[in-house]
């Protein structure tokens, strides 16, 4: 059976295909099928000649199997420093065997580099840094995953979340009315506490844009009334599109380059249908990945930037306490040892280490905010990045890696860690429940909401209580 | 033999070397792509430059990256052996005789003390990284037949050259296997791990003004990455 019915080389653009994909329950039947899914090596090795280049050729040839990026990895770490876990080895095997082998390879190795390239990497770069030939085996992950995603040989979750972005241009079956509707409607629900809120919709020439993650109007809607009630207090000339409202591309995950590419341009189609002066973005980790520091390039966009200035919600946070258009409450701040998690995508990615740890100067009384060690650009993954959270048949793998993480937080003593990024939100939340240290964990906004210094003009009046 | 080692094959490996290796570096930026590799090279050359400036300077520097500063004891035995095998084969007062002779120009030169303090010392690293590759599980599991090939092609006229600066046995026979070992580094550079020599540069450099413009360097980060 070269193709199988669920797992196929055929990306799903269809609600019909979804349904049917999601209703095998776990992928049962999808992997059964992968397992006789037929490579086509001709067109994997005629993928390899034309996007295979100089970078990533030569890093292969060149790494000097010093096994300088082992110690790099929290995945050897927490594994029992197992020498399969190390970096350069785990691509060498993979990606470096595809490729001496000119693409003839079979379905048990491609199921094989499926599993390194989803359990073994959460594509987080770390390892780029301690090389001294400069080899970022992370972004070479990147690339693996686009060739597997290409022969069908992709985690059924994000098969499924690739096809959510192609048919709903969102991460889950969120349409733009559900957006809007869930929008307005938690915004109203605070009509009371914050008088004169509201969100416009499609306003032009707003000074912010601002974007989210689907989940947050799926499961979590109060974080957009959050995001609206800070934008309010703040007295910011905000504004949400109705179509391209969604940051997130969990086809970034799955390496469908092409799903990649219709996300992107749907939140540009929006910058450009209503320019604002800049686009602001949820605190979310791989959102701004995909959309502000990689969706340029998928997107085609020569000087790698998007239409307008994006930014992260770190920023404009930071930027809004800096300018005091938020002011907080001294006697509210953060009164316990708190810690921070770095998002492999914004601050090893992108630099945005400071803006993070100004929030925290605001909000957390002196003498209680305690650093992670390592930090900053050198922080651990949170042990879900890469889309490793998702995916159930490697979960105990990534149970596994929520270890580092675990034993960082538990060596700065704090029961309170910030997260400004979903997917490590979501691995924080899951460790707590695997391994029950007894933590707490936040996004920055409701934290913020609670230490607001509100003026008087914004409060609600006496005789509307 | 002696003649032919050091007529036509002397310049026959310099030739491959060199404009092997120029060819490479030539291939290595052209088969470089903003699209593909999703770094807009060409868009911010200011911002690229400094972040490939500044990674090349800190990580030929001991201990001048975080990354270095991690592995301290690898650290010292890499750059024992790199200084060694980089100073001594071009800054030798023997070498640079013949360079004189043969091409017209030469480098400054160190003192045999220098020269024989250097050539230890990238002996004891090169052996430290073999120990490492024997002993290290993380090393070991990476290791083929060509790393031991590179360790011997890089051991080999250090081994010769002292064992004819020490005049141990037949000078004239050590002489004759250093230079042919030399000659036969050289022309294994570009078709080898070796093109490292050269392509530590480029690679470098690539990922240099990758975290240069698409990752911190314009949002002001000044670390080597």
């Amino acid at each position: 059976m070269p193709e199988g019915t669920l797992c196929n080389k055929q990306p799903i653009d269809t609600a019909e295909g979804i349904t049917t994909l999601l209703a095998d329950k776990s992928g049962k039947k999808y992997y059964e099928e992968m397992k006789h899914l037929e490579v086509d090596s001709d067109l994997l090795w005629k993928t390899i000649q034309n996007t295979c280049k100089s970078r990533i050729r030569t890093w292969l040839e060149i790494c000097a199997h010093c096994g300088m990026c082992a110690d790099s990895c929290f995945l050897y770490q927490v594994d029992g420093r197992k020498p399969t876990q190390v970096p350069a080895y785990k691509i060498q095997s993979t990606l470096g065997e595809i490729i001496k082998r000119k693409g003839k390879v079979d379905a048990d190795f491609m199921i094989h580099c499926m599993e390194v390239a989803w359990s073994q990497c959460t594509c987080c770069n770390r390892c780029g840094m301690y090389c001294p030939h400069g080899i970022d085996t992370g972004i070479m992950f990147g690339y693996l995953r686009g060739l597997l995603y290409q022969q069908g040989f992709v985690p059924w979750e994000l098969k499924i979340g690739a096809g959510m972005h192609r048919v709903y241009r969102a991460q889950m079956d969120v349409t733009d009315a559900d957006f809007v509707d869930t929008f307005e409607w938690m915004v109203e629900e605070y009509e009371e506490d914050f008088p004169g809120i509201t969100v416009e919709v499609d306003k032009e020439n707003a000074d912010i844009m601002y974007t989210v993650n689907a989940r947050e109007v799926k499961h979590y809607p109060e974080d957009l009334a959050e995001a609206a009630i800070l934008f309010h207090i703040a007295g910011e000339n905000w504004t949400v599109p109705s179509k391209g409202w969604e940051q997130t591309s969990l086809s970034m995950f799955a390496g469908d380059w092409a799903a990649c590419k219709m996300q992107v341009e749907s939140v540009y189609g929006a910058m450009e249908r209503l320019r604002p002066k800049r686009m602001v973005g949820t605190e979310c980790g791989h959102a701004h990945r995909a959309t502000v520091i990689e969706g340029p390039y998928w997107a085609g966009r020569k000087d790698g930037l998007p239409p307008v200035e994006s930014i992260h919600y770190v920023e404009w946070l930071a930027e809004a306490l800096r300018l005091g258009k938020l002011k907080i409450d001294p006697e509210k701040r953060i009164k316990q040892k708190v810690t921070l998690q770095d998002s492999c995508n914004y601050v090893r990615n992108q630099g945005l280490k400071n803006a993070a740890r100004e929030i925290m100067s605001y909000i957390v009384a002196p003498g209680y905010f305690v650093e992670m060690a390592p930090n900053k650009e050198h922080n651990y993954c949170c042990g879900g990045g890469g889309g490793f959270n998702g995916i159930g048949l490697y979960r105990a793998q990534r149970n596994q890696a929520l270890q580092k993480k675990r034993d960082q937080i538990l060596d700065t003593g704090a029961k309170l860690v910030v997260a400004p990024c979903h997917n490590c939100w979501d691995a924080i939340r899951d460790l707590e429940e695997e391994y029950e240290i007894g933590i707490e964990w936040s996004f920055l906004k409701p934290l913020v909401i609670k230490m607001l210094d509100i003026p008087e003009h914004l409060k609600p009046k006496e005789d509307d209580l | 033999m002696y003649a032919v080692l050091t007529g036509p094959v002397f310049y026959l490996s310099l030739a491959v070397c060199f404009i092997g290796m120029a060819v490479r570096f030539y291939l290595y930026f052209r088969g470089l792509s903003w699209q593909l590799d999703r770094v807009a090279y060409k868009a911010h050359p200011k911002a690229g430059f400094n972040g490939a400036v500044r990674s090349i300077y800190k990580w030929l520097i001991p201990f001048g990256t975080y990354g270095w500063r991690t592995q301290p004891i690898m650290t010292i035995a890499f750059f024992c052996f790199h200084i060694g095998a980089v100073a001594v084969p071009l800054f030798l007062a023997g070498h640079n005789v013949v360079l004189q002779q043969k091409l017209g120009f030469s480098f400054p030169t160190m003192g045999a003390a220098m020269a024989d303090f250097l050539s230890w010392m990238a002996i004891a690293g090169l052996l430290f990284l073999v120990l490492r590759r024997l002993v290290l599980p993380e090393v070991r599991i990476l290791t083929d037949k060509k790393d031991w090939g590179i360790l011997l092609l890089t051991f080999l006229p250090f081994a010769t050259g002292l064992a004819a600066r020490y005049q141990a046995g037949d000078y004239g026979f050590w002489l004759t296997t250093h230079i042919l070992t030399g000659e036969l580094l050289l022309f294994a550079i570009p078709f080898t791990k070796l093109s490292h020599i050269f392509l530590f540069f480029a690679s470098r450099a690539q990922l240099g003004m990758d975290f240069g413009i698409k990752r911190g360097g314009m949002k002001g980060t000044k670390m080597a990455w």
